[in-house]
C-alpha cells in the first residue's frame, strides 16, 4: 500500500470506480460528461468554476485536473488566479458570515 | 523557457533519432502499461497504414533557424549548418513539375535562410502549383534588414505564408520561443497585413499556426481560432485566415521537456487515452511525402527528424516515383499517438 492517501496517478484510474458499481458508476460518468458540454454556458466558464470548486473542496486531483484543462483551453493563469478567489471568497464569507450567529447567541446569552 | 543551443550542438543523448525512438518503444510502452502504437491501430482496423491519394509535398530547406524554441520537433537553430544545395533544389523542381500533389510545403528551420530561398521559390511558382505554403517563423522578416522585404517577396509569387504564433499573448510566446518574439511576431504579421495577406480585397492567404506551450493538448481548433482572432484585432488589430491546432509530437526537444519536467508518462497517457480512430483515417502521413534537406524521402517531417527513410525501394528525391511511392507501408511508432489524439494533428491542424 501506497504510505500517502493521494497518489497523482490515481487520477488516471477514476474510471476504474465503475468496476465495483457498473451501474452507478456510468450513470455518474454520463451526468459528468454532460455537465461539461457548451450549455448556457461556455465549456470554457465551466472549466472556470470546476478550478474554483476544485479549491473549495480541496481536491488535489480536480485542481490537477482543472489547471490542465484550463491551459488546453487557453484559459489564463490570471483568470485562473480570480477563480480561485472567487471561490476562496466565497469560502472565508461563509465563515464570516456565521459571524453574526455568534454575535446573535452573544447578545441572547448576556444581561 | 527557450533554450540557447540545439540538442544536437549540446551533444545531448536525444539528439540521436535512435535514442528517442528506444525511449518511446521502453518504459511504459514495454512493461504494458499502454499499447503500442502499431496494436492499437490494429485493433481499430488500421493497420497497416497505407497512403491515400498524394495531396501534400513537403520540403524542409534546412534545419538552419534564428530561433531556438523550447518544443522544436526538428532541433533548429542558429548552430544547425544543414541546409539543402541548389542541386538537391534542382531535383526537387523536376517533381514538382510532374507531381499530382496540389499543395507544396516549405518548411525548416527558417526556409527564408537557405541562400537559394528566392530562386527556388521563384521556379517553383512557374510549375503552376495551386497551394504554395511557407511556413515562415514570422521574426525571422525583421531579423535582418535583408529579410524585411519578405511580405513584398511572397506576395509576388502568391504564396500562402503560414505562421507560428504559440498564443495571442506576450508571456506564452516568449517563454517557449524566446525574448522578444511576440513583439517581433506581431509586427511581422502586421506587414503582413499591410501588403494585403488576410485582407478582404485580396486571395493572400495567412494562416497561423498555434501549438501548446506546455505538457497539455491543443483544444478545440474553431474555439481557439476566435480567441485568437478576438485577441489580435482588439490588441494590433491583426487579421489571419484560420488557425491550425497542433499537437506537440514526444519528440526532440519536446520529449527533452517531458522527461526533465517529469510530465513524460502523463503526456503519453493522455495521447493514447485520446485517440480517435477517425484521425487516423486522415492522418497527414497518408496524403503527405516529406523531403529532407538532403533529399531523403519519408512519410511526414517527424519520421524525417526521426530519420525513418519511408518504406520502399525509392528513397530519394532523385529517384522519385509518385506510383511507387505510394505502395508503401507508413512507418510508425509511439511518436504518432500525437497525430491521432482528439481531433487528431497535421501540418494542416485538426484533421478529424
Amino acid at each position: 500500500m501506497a504510505k500517502t492517501y493521494y497518489n497523482p496517478d490515481d487520477l488516471r484510474k477514476f474510471g476504474e470506480i465503475t468496476e465495483w458499481s457498473e451501474e452507478l458508476g456510468n450513470k455518474f460518468f454520463d451526468y459528468y460528461g454532460k455537465v461539461f458540454e457548451e450549455g448556457a454556458l461556455s465549456a470554457r466558464e465551466k472549466s472556470l468554476i470546476a478550478l474554483a470548486v476544485s479549491h473549495v473542496v480541496k481536491c488535489p486531483y480536480c485542481i490537477d485536473a482543472y489547471t490542465k484543462d484550463g491551459l488546453q483551453r487557453g484559459i489564463t493563469k490570471e483568470e485562473m488566479m480570480e477563480a480561485v478567489h472567487a471561490g476562496a471568497a466565497i469560502e472565508s464569507g461563509a465563515t464570516l458570515v456565521h459571524g453574526v450567529q455568534m454575535m446573535n447567541k452573544y447578545d441572547k446569552l448576556s444581561m | 523557457m527557450a533554450l540557447l543551443k540545439s540538442l544536437s550542438a549540446r551533444k545531448n543523448d536525444l539528439s540521436k533519432p535512435e535514442n528517442q525512438l528506444a525511449f518511446l518503444s521502453n518504459g511504459i510502452f514495454k512493461e504494458g502499461e499502454l499499447p503500442f502504437f502499431k496494436d492499437k491501430i490494429a485493433k481499430t482496423g488500421n493497420y497497416p497504414l497505407k497512403p491515400k491519394k498524394l495531396e501534400i509535398l513537403q520540403l524542409n530547406l534546412g534545419y538552419m533557424c534564428n530561433q531556438v524554441c523550447s518544443h522544436c520537433h526538428v532541433d533548429a537553430g542558429p548552430d544547425r549548418k544543414e541546409i539543402m544545395t541548389k542541386e538537391t533544389m534542382q531535383q526537387c523542381l523536376e517533381v514538382i513539375k510532374t507531381t499530382k500533389a496540389h499543395t507544396l510545403d516549405l518548411t525548416g528551420g527558417a526556409p527564408e535562410m537557405n541562400p537559394n530561398f528566392r530562386w527556388f521559390v521563384e521556379e517553383a511558382s512557374k510549375a503552376g502549383i495551386k497551394d504554395f505554403i511557407v511556413r515562415s517563423n514570422l521574426t525571422i522578416i525583421l531579423a535582418n534588414k535583408k529579410y524585411h522585404d519578405l511580405p513584398e517577396f511572397f506576395k509576388k509569387y502568391n504564396v500562402h505564408v503560414v505562421s507560428s504564433l504559440p498564443f495571442y499573448k506576450k508571456e506564452k510566446t516568449d517563454k517557449q520561443r524566446g525574448n522578444g518574439v511576440f513583439d517581433k511576431s506581431i509586427k511581422a504579421l502586421q506587414m503582413l497585413n499591410a501588403v494585403g495577406y488576410a485582407q478582404p480585397e485580396t486571395e493572400l492567404k495567412l494562416d497561423l499556426v498555434y501549438n501548446p506551450a506546455g505538457a497539455f493538448l491543443p483544444t478545440n481548433q474553431q474555439a481557439l481560432e476566435q480567441d485568437f482572432k478576438t485577441a489580435l484585432k482588439e490588441d494590433f488589430d491583426i487579421d489571419f485566415d484560420n488557425l491550425f491546432a497542433i499537437t506537440n509530437l514526444p519528440i526532440s526537444r519536446f520529449l527533452e521537456f517531458l522527461i526533465a519536467s517529469e510530465n513524460y508518462e502523463d503526456y503519453m497517457y493522455a495521447l493514447v487515452e485520446a485517440y480517435n480512430p477517425a484521425a487516423v483515417e486522415s492522418v497527414m502521413c497518408t496524403n503527405t511525402i516529406s523531403v529532407s534537406w538532403d533529399g531523403w524521402l519519408y512519410d511526414c517531417d517527424f519520421n524525417q527528424m526521426l530519420e525513418l527513410k519511408v518504406d520502399s525501394k525509392v528513397q530519394h528525391i532523385s529517384d522519385y516515383n509518385e506510383d511507387l511511392l505510394n505502395n508503401r507501408e507508413i512507418r510508425i511508432s509511439q511518436h504518432c499517438y500525437g497525430c491521432t489524439a482528439g481531433a487528431g494533428s497535421s501540418c494542416q491542424g485538426s484533421v478529424a
